[in-house]
């Protein structure tokens, strides 16, 4: 499923012009990406939750050649998965 | 953020959207999201990430507390993959 077949279904179902269903979207997308990107987390009930994390600074190692290398502190996000969505994907079909 | 924030903010940002066809919409969004991954399917949207559902093998467990050896089906878990401009931008 791309971004372009999510567009679809709101044209089928909700019944907006291709365009407009375009344009929500990108702007719900961007929303959600605006809060993120402030380190808010985002819990959309009954999918899951997007979550910021702060990783502190840390040794790691490349695999290859086995040397050490400092990885730098930084921010991740993580996303936690509703009930409702893995009982959806272990059931194969939703609600 | 909750859903209906996300809502909120949509219908003030989306000129001529009701409140109430923004909920319908992000709603059919997430909705459609969860029958796709109930299917199997893999979800890429550009510029926020992919979804996907990985298979995890059967695997003999323990009870935390009894110490008991218990035996955990074969399931399938949500997965997601943040994508490179949203992982840039929530480091920034």
């Amino acid at each position: 499923m791309t971004k372009a077949e999510i567009v679809e279904q709101i044209y089928e179902k909700v019944g907006f012009s291709r365009r407009e269903s375009s344009d929500i979207v990108e702007t719900m997308l961007e929303i959600m990406k605006e809060s993120l990107a402030e380190g808010e987390k985002i819990k959309i009930s009954g999918f899951g939750n997007f979550v910021v994390r702060a990783k502190r600074e840390r040794v790691g190692r490349n695999p290859h050649t086995g040397q050490e290398i400092k990885i730098s502190a930084r921010k991740v996000i993580t996303f936690k998965a509703s009930q409702i969505l893995k009982t959806a994907v272990n059931r194969g079909h939703a609600g | 953020m909750t859903k209906r924030d996300l809502v909120e903010k949509l219908a003030e940002r989306v000129k001529n959207l009701s409140q109430k066809d923004a909920e319908m919409i992000v709603n059919t969004i997430f909705e459609s999201m969860t029958e796709a991954l109930a299917a199997g399917d893999r979800i890429e949207i550009r510029g926020l990430g992919s979804f996907l559902v990985k298979q995890r093998r059967a695997r003999e467990g323990r009870n935390p507390r009894s110490g008991d050896k218990v035996f955990v089906a074969q399931k399938k878990v949500p997965f997601f993959k943040v994508g490179k401009e949203l992982k840039e931008r929530v480091d920034k």
